[in-house]
């Protein structure tokens, strides 16, 4: 009678947590949701999710060169260095330069932006090209320029985007995708703004930034619309969350862990246990 | 410590030395083979596991203080910077943000267990009372907490919260001047908010130590409810208790450790992520979801220092409840009446937490549609008025049904002891649960 009573309360424990999480996480999400009007909204079955997901880091590293070539005239990357793209698990990590400041790509990637800066000499501004320590550049000088440069709408940062919408990566990708949707005739626009059912209140300041063949990858991949989407959202997911494959690794380790030390204290729990009625 | 006089032999000079003049080798001693019921459940191991949970929120904060950057301007940047660049900042920081909602997940079970063992009845008047204190300092630091990130729900929970301060007659309006230390939410509301968050878990520290200290002179309560009378209804804590409640611990570190590795977003919201601005408010305000009930219960009412008033007066009916359920009997497992309304209350405490998440206008279903001023209104029920159901239902099950149900209820027969009722060797056994 004891057993099965113990092993009852645990059961109706369990359940009770789970349904608590589940409604927590169910109530979070309908909260970040909004409907999309005429477009269907795709789900993406993306490398980075599940237990064991890691970043797809061809995709990323073509992510990049979107970000790069598309994005940055006028989006920021804030808090990200030019060394995050080779650290561990970022999508220009390599084995060879544990230090990520080494590392040769990376390098050239941050040359390849020039970095304002104060000559240590003169005092007078100067602009150098970058070196790994140094931050993604701002891309206006203030919120001000960047308002007056697009009409009033600043442009979001980009690092952590993913995170910050309802939806994440997948809302992200339907956003790029859902520019070529027809405007139903009972949405008006004002000048400045275009059609995006996927945007909250479906007006968005943001010109459709993709179209097939508009940057040549590197790797020859064919740079489709949906192509180049889809290697952007990687690229932004992993810069929402670059520790993502570090968490999963180690959780997986906790997991077994506490398994095994739950399933060796349910032991002693029996043997402590075994000749006392409860 | 009643009932329970020290075992503790002190074996060597040095601990003898130690006893005669601070006898806290004994303290600990006695702690560890203090008698607890026989018959304690596992709903019983949440004490040790939220006790756990605060040692855990006050490491993996220590650190994050090192960190952090208490400046309107820095704020957001630091967690970021935390999260990627201070070693073992990505694990440290969900720890500490899924750590605060396993703190509350784990209080409710224990405030839904004492609701329904009826652990608040004399003698535990006082446990109980400490343990809403305990309660609403919690709620003060979760608050303050979730503001130091300094995204658009830590600015705008902050702003719609302590603008109820303002709703106070006559002092209002200074008063939630003086708390903010301007007259909006800004660089020095969120420094004393840090300060104040860094305070506080140590004075839950203090009365948690009086919170134990009050459950070991009056005895935990159980599952019976029947007071402990002779030796063998107890058994020692350790190891009895100690692997029971070790046990349940790690089965709450698995789930916790499933949310920091593998879902450390869903307990938050996707609008934390942006950075704070004044000037642009988000389509949703919602807090987390511990708070959601009471925020439903705030917005059940129109006027706002009503609203303020009822939502503090749930949490204030507690500090009463060990004098408004009139019955003797401690356990619902012998009250069956009782125990049908405590699951109809538990039921409408998901309720409120449910309409605390959505829009009050929204319908919650609709049985048609009339048309009001040209426009097409559906009729049926929104959440404003579930919460209003709801919320008639929270408090009348305090101030209503248990002082009632007391009077009127014939309880059923309980044994006369818990070892009776464990050993089953007369007609007075507790009924299967």
């Amino acid at each position: 009678m004891t057993f099965f009573k113990a092993a009852k309360m645990k059961k109706t424990l369990f359940v009770g947590a789970a349904v608590m999480a589940a409604a927590a996480s169910g109530l979070a999400y309908a909260a970040g949701g909004g409907g999309t009007g005429n477009y269907k909204m795709e789900h993406v079955h993306w490398h980075f999710k599940g237990a064991m997901g890691t970043y797809d880091k061809a995709a990323a590293q073509r992510g990049y060169q979107v970000y790069r070539e598309v994005c940055a005239s006028c989006h920021a990357l804030e808090h990200l260095s030019f060394r995050h793209l080779g650290d561990k698990g970022a999508p220009f990590y390599n084995p060879d330069f544990p230090n990520p400041n080494d590392n040769i790509i990376v390098k050239n990637f941050a040359a390849d932006w020039q970095i304002e800066d104060i000559d240590s000499d003169t005092g007078d501004i100067i602009e150098r090209p970058g070196v790994p320590a140094d931050d993604f550049p701002d891309i206006y000088p203030n919120a001000a320029a960047a308002a007056g440069s697009n009409g009033g709408a600043i442009p979001p940062d980009l690092s952590v985007i993913v995170a910050a919408r309802g939806g994440g990566a997948d809302y992200l990708y339907n956003l790029l995708m859902a520019y070529d949707t027809p405007k139903p005739d009972y949405v008006e626009l004002t000048p400045g703004l275009h059609y995006n059912p996927v945007f909250e209140g479906h007006k968005i300041a943001m010109a459709n930034p993709l179209s097939d063949d508009l940057v040549e990858y590197a790797d020859g991949t064919p740079a489709t619309t949906k192509q180049m989407a889809l290697d952007v959202t990687e690229f932004l997911a992993w810069s929402a969350d670059p520790k993502l494959e570090q968490r999963k690794g180690a959780g997986l380790m906790t997991m077994v862990y506490l398994s095994l030390l739950a399933l060796m204290l349910w032991l002693s729990y029996k043997r402590v246990w075994r000749d006392v009625e409860h | 410590m009643s009932g329970h006089p020290s075992t503790y032999e002190p074996k060597y000079a040095a601990t003898k030395w130690i006893d005669q003049r601070l006898p806290i080798i004994r303290m600990g001693a006695d702690f560890m083979t203090f008698p607890s019921p026989r018959n304690l459940n596992y709903w019983y191991t949440f004490g040790g596991i939220l006790m756990m949970c605060l040692i855990s929120q006050i490491i993996t904060g220590i650190i994050l203080a090192m960190h952090y950057v208490p400046h309107v301007d820095l704020a957001f940047d630091s967690v970021q910077r935390i999260r990627r660049d201070v070693p073992f900042g990505w694990l440290l920081q969900p720890m500490h943000a899924v750590g605060a909602s396993m703190f509350f997940l784990a209080v409710y079970v224990h405030m839904f267990r004492g609701l329904y063992y009826g652990s608040y009845k004399a003698p535990r008047e006082i446990l109980w009372i400490v343990g809403c204190l305990i309660y609403l300092i919690m709620m003060a630091t979760g608050f303050l907490g979730y503001t130091l990130p300094w995204g658009q729900m830590s600015f705008w929970g902050a702003t719609v919260i302590t603008g109820f301060f303002g709703a106070v007659p006559v002092v209002g309006e200074s008063l939630q001047q003086w708390l903010l230390g301007g007259y909006s939410v800004d660089n020095a509301t969120l420094n004393r908010f840090f300060a104040l968050h860094y305070l506080l878990p140590f004075v839950i520290a203090g009365l948690v130590g009086i919170h134990v200290w009050a459950v070991h002179h009056v005895g935990q309560n159980n599952p019976i409810g029947i007071s402990t009378k002779t030796k063998s209804d107890t058994l020692s804590f350790h190891p009895y208790y100690t692997v029971k409640d070790g046990f349940a611990m790690v089965i709450f570190f698995l789930i916790f450790a499933f949310f920091v590795f593998y879902q450390p977003d869903a307990l938050g919201h996707a609008d934390n992520y942006i950075q704070a601005d004044p000037l642009k408010t988000p389509p949703h305000i919602v807090p987390e979801w511990y708070f959601l009930p009471f925020y439903a219960i705030l917005r059940a009412v129109p006027d706002k220092l009503m609203g303020i008033l009822l939502m503090l007066g749930a949490i204030v009916v507690l500090f009463v409840l060990p004098w408004l359920d009139t019955s003797k009997v401690r356990s619902n497992r012998f009250r069956p009446v009782a125990r049908k309304f405590f699951w109809i209350f538990v039921f409408f405490c998901f309720i409120l937490g449910w309409c605390g998440a959505e829009t009050p206008d929204d319908m919650v279903f609709s049985v048609g549609s009339k048309m009001v001023d040209g426009a097409e209104v559906p009729v049926g029920l929104n959440f404003t008025w579930l919460s209003r159901i709801a919320t008639a239902y929270y408090f009348a099950y305090f101030l209503i049904i248990l002082p009632v149900l007391g009077m009127v209820e014939k309880p059923l027969e309980r044994p006369e002891s818990i070892t009776k009722a464990v050993l089953g060797d007369s007609a007075h056994a507790a009924p299967a649960e």
